[in-house]
């Protein structure tokens, strides 16, 4: 993983609340078994009509939105399945946060192992970066990860929840599987005290 | 210190816990299916690691798996290849795998509890959402991503956060023709697909134990929809008589030495949850949703929601842009409104109990003409036992498709899709825009209103037909 650097940026605002992932990235581009070129089928349904063509209607599509790396939510962002496919077409698309009142669980977890950051604003501040971005497409917000904060376009500075660990992860480029592997004597510990197990191995009757 | 299921399951699987750091837990079944996996594998491959329990871990096909003759060629290259490579990563890292031409194939969250691999007292992962289903045995099971099935893969243990305890309290008796779908869109409904964000539900009361296995299978399943990660039921008598010898459940002396473990989970009394919702069994009605998320659901007899009605801005223009994506006008009601295809499979109702009800219902009776009526077993095994039961005859005679085990239409990755504009009623979980094809609309319900619809070729209260 990339380290997560500070940056500034325009923002995509897609004023719908429970965006499922099934409208990130719909299931029948799943049959994949790559993470390679997701960012074609970001919002597909949405963004282009029946003739494959891009619905100009849609705002992924509109030239004020070309380069914005911060994605304004509507609440509960990302509910839905536990498909890993959202964050990596997001962040292939070119994203690198997203910005909404709350965020479905598996989705969230799913984006900080992928350096999709998921920056939780209360409604005031959520209401405030629509209006901001709705009087200029040319707003933009700065997003300081080590300070946890974000800057509005009006100047305003506020500070937003991230659990350390996670944080640690994205600042320093880690991922959390070389974390979970230097625990082996803990692990080995614990299975040799396990009582109920299976054998999905064993030859059944 | 008096505990809730939900803390025992947690603490007992504490691997490790330092400061900075989610708390490292243990994961004694991990389900692999083709779909999210594939990513996964190569990471290891990348890394140079093993599987590190292939014990603890099975996989089989389901997402992307068509659901026609199984001795033609899969058409479609794109889920040919996918399904192949399963098969290569299990056979590489020395996983069972129950494929495509496997006697015990099935939907992943239906061959765990069948085979006797899902126990109480256990903590069960998927790269699947609907993980929770596995919950109905007292089991701590919630879905993953492709990141954490590499991470489970390689270590057997997950990074994880304690989640907030959510009590869904059930009491009264089901009345006749409502059923255990019929509880879990009510839930949602009341309290929206973001209500449990950050829970796991524990579902309580006399109308939760009532159920059987596989309505309770229902119930959990659906806790995703909820926003919840998880959802369980403590396990009682009910669990245990559906373990007893089935092919992975302890056996002899090691089965009496787990029921008296297994006893020990449930909720102690005086035990407290971060947030509790009561639920008036007898008041329920056959649900069924109208909209684009399984939160936008009614009573069957109810008339949609009239956006003009909603205060909230954003709130409203979700319920305006449902209804117009769904084809729907605010103030109607639903009862009466055509159907074009009725789905009854999935890991929500593809059961040998979900498929005896449809059946029920369908005998004797001729489903409406214009109507397609999909009925997908969840596994091989539901499969047998329907076709033991003479359920297919009843399925076909009635003009029903009788299909082979998959997710199916619940996903439509696998061809099985509505048309642009098509209305469904379907047993399954979701009703997002396209999910069950692009441009197609789902009505969620119970397997007897779907049964019910697919006769009279309309949205139709089954309690007209008992």
């Amino acid at each position: 993983m990339k380290p997560f650097t500070n940056f500034e940026s325009r923002m995509m605002p897609l004023p719908i609340n429970d965006v499922d992932t099934d409208q990130i990235i719909p299931a029948r581009f799943l049959k994949t078994t790559s993470k390679i070129g997701l960012d074609k089928q970001l919002f597909n349904d949405w963004r282009y009509d029946a003739q494959g063509n891009p619905n100009p209607d849609f705002i992924l599509n509109q030239p004020q939105v070309k380069g914005a790396e911060v994605l304004l939510a509507g609440d509960n962002f990302g509910c839905g399945s536990s498909r890993e496919h959202a964050p990596w077409a997001l962040t292939q698309y070119g994203f690198r946060a997203v910005i909404s009142t709350s965020f479905a669980d598996i989705f969230k977890q799913n984006s900080l192992k992928n350096s999709l950051l998921p920056i939780v604003v209360p409604a005031d501040v959520h209401a405030e970066l629509f209006q901001a971005v709705t009087a200029s497409p040319n707003a933009t917000v700065k997003i300081d990860l080590p300070n946890q904060t974000l800057t509005t376009p009006s100047g305003r500075t506020v500070q937003f929840p991230v659990d350390g660990f996670s944080k640690h992860c994205l600042v320093e480029g880690v991922d959390e599987l070389g974390f979970i592997l230097k625990q082996e004597d803990a692990i080995a510990a614990y299975e040799a005290t396990r009582v109920d197990s299976i054998n999905a191995l064993a030859a059944v009757l | 210190m008096t505990r809730t299921i939900i803390e025992k399951l947690w603490d007992s699987h504490v691997v490790h816990e330092q400061a900075g750091a989610p708390t490292l837990l243990f994961i004694d079944l991990h389900l692999v299916h083709e779909v999210t996996s594939p990513q996964a594998f190569d990471g290891l491959r990348e890394r140079g690691l093993k599987v590190r329990r292939p014990d603890l871990t099975i996989a089989t096909t389901d997402h992307s798996i068509p659901t026609t003759d199984r001795t033609l060629p899969i058409v479609d290259p794109i889920a040919a290849k996918q399904l192949a490579q399963l098969e290569t990563n299990c056979t590489e890292f020395g996983i069972r795998c129950l494929g495509i031409h496997s006697s015990k194939q099935g939907i992943v969250h239906v061959i765990g509890p069948e085979l006797g691999l899902t126990q109480p007292g256990m903590t069960v992962v998927c790269g699947d959402s609907h993980t929770a289903t596995h919950g109905a045995f007292g089991a701590l099971a919630f879905g993953i991503g492709t990141s954490e099935v590499e991470q489970v893969l390689a270590s057997q243990c997950l990074l994880q956060r304690k989640s907030k305890s959510f009590q869904v309290n059930v009491e009264g008796t089901l009345k006749n023709g409502v059923s255990a779908k019929d509880i879990i869109l009510a839930l949602i409904s009341r309290i929206g697909v973001g209500g449990g964000t950050g829970s796991v539900f524990e579902f309580t009361g006399s109308a939760i134990r009532a159920l059987s296995m596989e309505e309770r299978m229902t119930v959990c399943n659906m806790s995703i929809e909820g926003g919840a990660r998880a959802g369980l039921i403590a396990p009682d008598d009910t669990t245990f008589e559906y373990l007893k010898g089935r092919d992975h459940a302890p056996k002899g002396t090691a089965w009496d030495a787990a029921v008296a473990r297994w006893r020990q989970l449930p909720t102690d009394e005086g035990a407290t949850y971060d947030r509790s919702v009561t639920i008036d069994a007898d008041a329920l009605e056959p649900m069924i949703t109208y909209g684009t998320n399984p939160g936008m659901g009614m009573a069957i007899t109810a008339s949609l929601p009239d956006p003009a009605n909603v205060s909230d801005p954003m709130a409203r223009d979700s319920i305006t842009k449902a209804l117009k994506y769904m084809g729907l006008e605010g103030g109607k009601p639903l009862l009466g409104h055509s159907v074009d295809v009725v789905f009854i499979g999935s890991c929500t109702n593809s059961r040998i109990s979900d498929l005896r009800t449809a059946a029920g219902l369908l005998k004797g009776r001729k489903v409406s003409p214009k109507v397609r009526v999909l009925v997908v077993p969840g596994s091989q095994e539901v499969k047998r036992q329907a076709i033991a039961e003479g359920l297919p005859e009843v399925f076909r005679e009635a003009g029903c498709e009788w299909r082979e085990p998959g997710c199916s239409m619940c996903i439509a990755m696998n061809g099985d899709q509505l048309s642009p504009g098509q209305y469904s009623v379907s047993t399954s979980n979701r009703n997002f825009e396209g999910r069950q094809g692009k441009g197609g609309r789902t009505f969620l319900a119970s397997p007897l209103t779907a049964a019910a619809s697919a006769i009279t070729g309309v949205v139709t209260d089954v309690r007209t037909m008992l």
